[in-house]
């Protein structure tokens, strides 16, 4: 066995973990640690400019290829610009391994320069912590780290290292496999709640599937899809679940809740049995809890035992991983033996009800000569990259755009901020993607607003020549929020205005990048086909309609029924 | 309804800050909480009175169990229990009442374990409404100071085989 320094450690359990690459920045407190890295020279880092970007590009990373992404800063500030990240990975389901260095462990408490408490910063918005105190516990630790993060629900991981410890030398045991006697999630689903389920599909008439990211985070999408195809059910995603189903497939009925399509909160609102797969009934898909499908009996489907019941009364609970579930419920649907036509002969009236209600008010927007509609340049967007390219949001109009107006067929091509909605995510987001699969096309679809949250990590994609592509629908509002005061506020914009903003096209020059502009609609096709086709960083910034709002709406605190239409 | 919780922890450093960050952070009340090790010393052990009806009870059972370091958690007031907590309290004891204080001691069985010209310092031990019945009935008299351990909890095991 061989005998190591803390920081060695952490290389070693990189490399045993197959990560290929790190995000992060320096400090006094984790320079140990990169020099290690440095002497090694097998894992690739990205400097970025601030450490917030390198936890949002370990988050791009970890979406965009299902590992768990991995990022480091230094102590004190550093490590609490990674709590916007931190939070955001947090809040949907992300496996994240973050190093932060620290005060020598002498000075722990102390008020020692840059130190700060961030195992207590972080309690609440990591899946777990630690703060290493014995370099001999470190090889465990890190064993540890990689498996919580991703086992079960994932989430981030912090690991908090002093810098005595990461000089400190001790045998260097890596476990291969890790048993925790007090965590082990439960992955397996009772057969009996799957047979159970299976009862109540059979006495539906009007069921709907209602798919969340669990979907995606289990790679379940292909069971999904089997599972809605062999009892021909209509399905509706959440902002995050979108790709878990084909966004084009004849059965999909779009994104539901407060932006979601007009069919999809219809239908949900009169099923009489729900599927959730992975979801977890957030307000934002609910709306006034009390009216939620009234008549619906609840199947729901969940990794992590605290998601069900939470926020509504459930039938037939089923814990365990989705992919497992649903292979298991397939299954029992083709012992039955029914084949396709005879469910979808039953579910006709219920199909006959959503094609009429979709044919009322489909998504749609009002087209004006002169003036470039945010949707579409989404919709332009979709043509050009047919579909085929990862998108990551920032927060926002443009955010909910992109969620209505782009057709997400494949998963893990939406890579969006829905739990916490942090303005900023989309850019480093992006640079994670395109980290990861560097011949693919990644495009950030950001508002004007947003995108100067994490502005400076241009600097960061030039340096790595990444051809990430930045869409800005420029409103010269902080447009969502501007929504609200239009529609709840008697339109007093109170500060969503901004009186100054550069000038994107030479600020994308000014770093070396490429940028293009369009102000008229007619000038749409041309710039974003200009703009995809570089092969560097690109700004391509549409001067949209400044008050268009995002519709439908179901206003915060309403029965999802009561939509705002166009 | 009040609920109370046995919940079994690795011992380690942070954890009993996850579990009071978890009932401050989700809104979660806590009446009261008793920490002490067990028998294997890798373990703490935590008694938590907590109150909710029964859907928050299932939740804070859940959101405990999905902290990594909580081993087990269980709901010792769904059956058959035993609870006991302690409390000192300095009573007031001067003339006219030091005989009285002593004859209600005798009646709740609480022991005397201090004594100085003007109070006394005495040991109850009961389920929480013996120690509000001590109380109730020692306030008239003067209560200079009290502390109370909160309650422990142990499930009986079944009486027949
Ligand atoms: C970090 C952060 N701060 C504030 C908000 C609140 N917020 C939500 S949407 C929004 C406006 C975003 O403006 P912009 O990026 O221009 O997008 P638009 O809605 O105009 O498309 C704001 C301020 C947020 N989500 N995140
Ligand atoms: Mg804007």
């Amino acid at each position: 066995m061989t005998k190591l320094p803390g920081k060695q450690m952490v290389v070693e359990a990189l490399k045993r973990e197959g990560v290929d690459v790190v995000f992060g920045f320096p400090g006094g407190a984790i320079i140990d640690v990169y020099d290690a890295m440095e002497k090694d020279g097998s894992i690739k880092h990205v400097l970025v400019r601030h450490e917030q970007g390198a936890a949002h590009a370990a988050d791009g990373y970890a979406r965009a290829t299902g590992k768990v992404g991995v990022c480091i800063a230094t102590s004190g500030p550093g490590a609490t610009n990674t709590v916007t990240g931190i939070a955001t990975a947090y809040m949907d389901s992300i496996p994240m391994v973050v190093f932060t260095g620290q005060v020598p462990t002498s000075l722990i408490g102390n008020d020692a320069f840059q130190e700060v408490d961030i195992v207590g910063i972080t309690r609440p918005c990591t899946k777990h912590n630690y703060l290493v105190k014995d370099v001999h516990k470190l090889p465990t630790i890190l064993k540890e780290a990689f498996y919580i993060a991703s086992s079960g629900r994932p989430g981030p991981v912090l690991i908090d290292l002093p810098k005595d410890i990461q000089n400190q030398v001790a045998e260097f045991d890596y476990p291969d496999k890790i048993n925790l006697r007090s965590y082990n999630p439960v992955v397996e689903p009772h057969t009996r709640q799957i047979e159970r389920a299976f009862k109540l599909i059979e006495k539906s008439k009007q069921p709907i599937i209602y798919a969340g990211g669990g979907v995606i985070i289990a790679n379940a999408h292909k069971e999904l899809r089997k599972l809605a195809e062999s009892i021909y059910a209509p399905v509706t995603m959440t902002l995050m679940g979108l790709g878990g189903f084909p966004g084009t497939h004849e059965q999909s009925l779009g994104m539901l809740g407060m932006h979601g399509t007009y069919c999809a909160n219809m239908a949900m609102a009169n099923t009489d049995l729900i599927i959730a797969v992975g979801a977890r009934f957030d307000d934002r898909v609910t709306g006034k809890i009390e009216a939620f499908a009234p008549n619906a009996s609840i199947i729901h489907i969940d990794i992590d035992p605290t998601s069900i019941q939470k926020n509504v009364k459930v039938d037939v609970p089923i814990v365990g991983d989705c992919r497992r579930a649903l292979k298991k419920l397939v299954k029992v649907i083709k012992e039955d033996g029914r084949p396709q036509e005879v469910w979808k002969e039953k579910f006709q009236p219920w199909w006959d009800q959503i094609r009429a209600w979709e044919a009322r008010h489909p998504l749609t927007y009002k087209k004006e000569p002169g003036v470039i509609k945010p949707q579409y340049v989404i919709e332009k967007l979709y043509e050009l990259t047919k579909g085929k390219a990862i998108i990551t949001t920032e927060v926002g109009q443009n955010q909910m755009w992109t969620a209505q107006f782009y057709k997400f067929d494949e998963p893990r091509t939406l890579l969006t901020s829905g739990g916490l909605g942090t303005m900023g995510y989309g850019f480093p987001a992006a640079i994670g993607a395109q980290m990861a699969f560097p011949n693919k096309l990644v495009v950030d679809v950001a508002g004007d607003g947003s995108i100067q949250m994490c502005i400076q990590e241009m600097a960061t994609a030039m340096e790595q020549k990444l051809p990430v592509k930045i869409i800005i629908l420029n409103n010269q509002f902080l447009g969502m929020v501007r929504q609200w005061q239009e529609l709840f506020y008697d339109r007093r914009y109170a500060a969503t205005e901004f009186s100054v903003t550069p000038d994107f096209v030479k600020l994308a020059e000014a770093y070396g990048a490429k940028g293009f502009r369009a102000t008229k609609p007619e000038e749409v096709e041309d710039t974003l086909k200009k703009g995809l086709e570089t092969d560097c960083l690109t700004i391509m910034e549409f001067a949209i309609a400044r008050e268009e709002g995002v519709f439908p709406m179901v206003p915060a605190g309403k029965a999802t029924t009561e939509m705002l239409l166009v | 309804m009040k609920h109370t919780l046995s919940v079994l922890v690795e011992n380690e450093p942070g954890a009993l800050s996850r579990i009071t960050g978890l009932f401050s952070g989700r809104g979660f009340n806590i009446e009261s909480l008793c920490v002490a090790p067990t028998l294997d010393q890798t373990m703490s052990h935590l008694t938590l009175v907590t109150s909710g009806d029964e859907h928050i009870i299932e939740q804070i059972i859940k959101q405990l169990n999905r902290l990594v370091d909580v081993y087990k958690v269980v709901d010792v007031s769904e059956g058959e229990f035993v609870e006991r907590e302690m409390a000192l309290i300095k009573v007031r004891a001067e003339d006219e009442t030091r005989a009285e204080v002593l004859r209600m001691c005798d009646i709740f069985r609480c022991k005397v374990v201090d004594v100085s010209p003007k109070t006394y310092t005495i040991e109850v031990t009961g389920p929480e409404s013996k120690l509000k019945a001590v109380m109730e009935l020692l306030k008239p008299i003067g209560i200079k100071e009290i502390t109370r351990t909160g309650t422990i909890a142990i499930q009986r095991e079944k009486k027949t085989v």
